[in-house]
């Protein structure tokens, strides 16, 4: 293992990973699209960061390229940098990337289906990864996957090991890939919509289980979902990703309570809230999502936002520093009406 | 008129089980088993429930699309249920139905000018340059431009092919529409579009909604009544702020707790369940939340609680299906 990447767990509070202007572009049947267009972020030790945005805004393809999977060859980073522990993963060997990828970031998918092997027993695919990253035999291998299971609350592991991934529920099956994304001890766990397959109230045990697993781990945690409340409820720090851009980023209280972008706010206003009168009608963000090939200019909004004014459509506004690490991409985030809290 | 709309008398849609070498039924799938609620005229039902508690096959049996195995589906009067196929085409113009992903309910062979026509050429109404007359006036009610008509669905985005998928359900003054599940394969900013379209429409048609969704917030904003259901049975039914003030049932408190809420760091008092959901196939007998509830006593395991009425009587009932007032 490298120098840079070292084995020793971070400290909290620490950037753990600092991803400086990154850019993905695709090839497609009608040209190049980029996907995601000058995205930096970064995550501290042991914290959430939320990535929000709805279909196509780029966030999953963000989360991709972290650990290079982006499909091939269609895919690819055009620009920037992916610092893991003062590392590049952009520019890492595919052997350090092997390290990265089984022992310090894991990774779960949104449907545990997919992710799971079907012909495999759920002992050996989690003995699979724990031998991944560590010489022990394979039977101790088996024995730390009954462990795992019963780390991430399955009932009788013991028997659950030699089971297949079809015998277990939707909800069981996640903790099963959750298990797995552990298995190697991780620095960071990377989960995109985790639990938007589930049940509302299996939902809620799944993000349970992974808070209380990174309070016991120290782990920190990208989680990426279109869903503002699933983000409310789970993340410290959360970026707004709309059209392969940042639009907002900042503390989960900044987001929600003091959001400086038309977007977020037009996102926020548009939850129907179990407190709202019945049948009132909600307010709406007009139009919808530019495709990526045909992408306005200036900012990607405009074509959408009630407060466009000429030089929204004549050039991109830059990330501007609201307050502390709140930033927001709008040239207008001054002047706009003070912000209140969605009432019907 | 007085009555309801829509009356569904213990309703049970059962699918059997098919095992062994000669495919014989080795048991049944009681997806839906012993529901009923009323819709009445102008009212909005929302029916809740997670992933197979049976809401959609309810959706299903009520248009006929499956047949139910017993019960009854009253509309107007009239037992959709036991109604053989070809005296069912006049109700098929009184209900509609509206589903989750318009990609798939709609042809995509067909023009969206050609689909809106054929309830019109299928029920005999109107020549060729009326009932084309008719489909613009159909794409401009749910906010399409004209020249919408010669496209083909692959070209529109999501939130635009259920406005064609509205468009369609509406073409023959429905008096009742059962949507399943319209805005959750829908993004955020899209949804609140399309459930302001369907508030809209209401209004202006005096349509009757059967509400079916897994989003107890969606549910509760479009509705007057909600139902709660649980492995095909309704566990809770009553007036949706009542429901959402004054849960009885364990399962519906649960649901409520669960739901992420868009307000940061609530997270702490939420109500975790454990437990996992029975099958549907041979449920254990007694309460079928048995398995989850954090109140779960003997009697719970031996006797099914009837839905009984707690507060109000027939339509205004708040009703719960648990063998305590908790």
């Amino acid at each position: 293992m490298s120098s840079t990447a070292a084995s020793s767990s971070p400290s909290r509070g620490e950037v753990l990973l600092d991803v400086q202007d990154l850019s993905v572009e695709f090839d497609t049947e009608a040209g190049r699209a980029r996907a995601v267009d000058g995205v930096s972020f970064s995550v501290r030790a042991g914290q959430t960061l939320g990535i929000v945005g709805e279909s196509g805004c780029g966030k999953s393809v963000t989360a991709l390229s972290i650990l290079r999977l982006l499909p091939q060859p269609m895919g690819r980073i055009v620009g920037g940098r992916i610092l893991f522990r003062g590392q590049d993963l952009v520019t890492a060997s595919e052997d350090t990337l092997h390290q990265v990828r089984t022992g310090r970031i894991g990774m779960i998918f949104q449907e545990p289906m997919t992710a799971l092997n079907p012909v495999h027993r759920i002992g050996k695919q989690l003995s699979e990864a724990i031998l991944l990253h560590s010489t022990v035999s394979p039977r101790t291998a088996l024995e730390q996957s009954v462990g795992l299971l019963k780390k991430v609350g399955i009932p009788s592991p013991e028997l659950r090991v030699s089971e297949f991934p079809h015998q277990l529920s939707g909800g069981m099956r996640q903790r099963v890939v959750i298990a797995m994304a552990l298995a190697c001890g991780p620095d960071l766990v990377i989960a995109d919509e985790p639990t938007t397959a589930l049940d509302v109230t299996i939902q809620a045990q799944i993000l349970e289980l992974m808070k209380e697993l990174q309070d016991e781990m120290g782990m920190s945690i990208i989680l990426i979902t279109h869903d503002l409340g699933v983000i409310a409820e789970t993340c410290e720090d959360v970026m707004v990703m709309y059209a392969g851009r940042v639009a907002e980023t900042g503390s989960v209280e900044d987001i929600f309570h003091r959001p400086a972008h038309p977007y977020t706010r037009g996102l926020l206003d548009s939850i129907p809230r179990l407190e709202f009168p019945r049948k009132a009608r909600l307010r709406t963000i007009e139009g919808m999502v530019p495709a990526l090939m045909d992408l306005p200019a200036g900012c990607r909004f405009n074509n959408r936002c009630p407060y466009r004014i000429d030089r929204c459509t004549a050039e991109a506004p830059p990330l501007a520093a609201v307050a502390g690490s709140h930033r927001v991409g709008c040239h207008r985030w001054r002047e706009l009406p003070a912000w209140q809290e969605p009432t019907a | 008129m007085s009555g309801p709309l829509l009356e569904i008398r213990d309703l049970r849609t059962w699918f059997p089980v098919r095992g062994g070498v000669l495919l014989s039924a080795r048991g049944q799938c009681k997806a839906v088993d012993g529901v009923s609620l009323s819709v009445w005229p102008g009212e909005t039902v929302g029916l809740v429930g997670e992933s197979g508690c049976g809401k959609s096959t309810l959706g299903k049996s009520v248009v006929r699309l499956v047949k139910p195995t017993a019960g009854q589906v009253l509309f107007e009067g009239t037992d959709l249920a036991s109604l053989p196929g070809r005296r069912l085409k006049p109700f098929r113009r009184e209900v509609q139905m509206i589903f989750q992903d318009p990609a798939d309910s709609l042809n995509s062979r067909l023009t969206v000018g050609s689909m809106l026509e054929e309830p019109f050429l299928i029920h005999g109404i109107g020549d060729e340059s009326s009932r084309r007359e008719k489909a613009l006036e159909l794409l401009r009610i749910v906010g399409l431009p004209p020249a919408a008509i010669d496209r083909f669905p692959f070209e529109f985005s999501g939130g635009q092919r259920q406005r064609i998928g509205i468009a369609r359900a509406i073409a023959l003054n429905p008096k009742l529409i059962i949507c399943d599940e319209p805005v959750s394969a829908l993004d955020a900013s899209i949804q609140s579009q399309i459930l302001n379209l369907l508030l809209d429409l209401q209004e202006r048609l005096n349509l009757s909604y059967l509400f079916i969704a897994h989003d107890l917030a969606v549910v509760k904003h479009v509705s007057d009544r909600i139902a709660i259901m649980y492995l095909g049975h309704v566990v809770e039914s009553g007036d949706a702020e009542e429901i959402y003030r004054q849960s009885r049932h364990p399962y519906t408190r649960a649901l409520i707790s669960a739901i992420p809420q868009p307000v940061p760091r609530r997270g702490s008092y939420r109500q975790i369940l454990s437990g996992e959901v029975p099958s549907p196939i041979d449920p254990p007998p007694g309460c079928p939340f048995q398995t989850r509830c954090p109140h779960v006593q003997a009697v719970c395991r031996e006797q099914m609680p009837p839905l009984r009425e707690v507060a109000g009587s027939g339509r205004e009932a708040h009703a719960v299906a648990c063998h305590f007032d908790l």
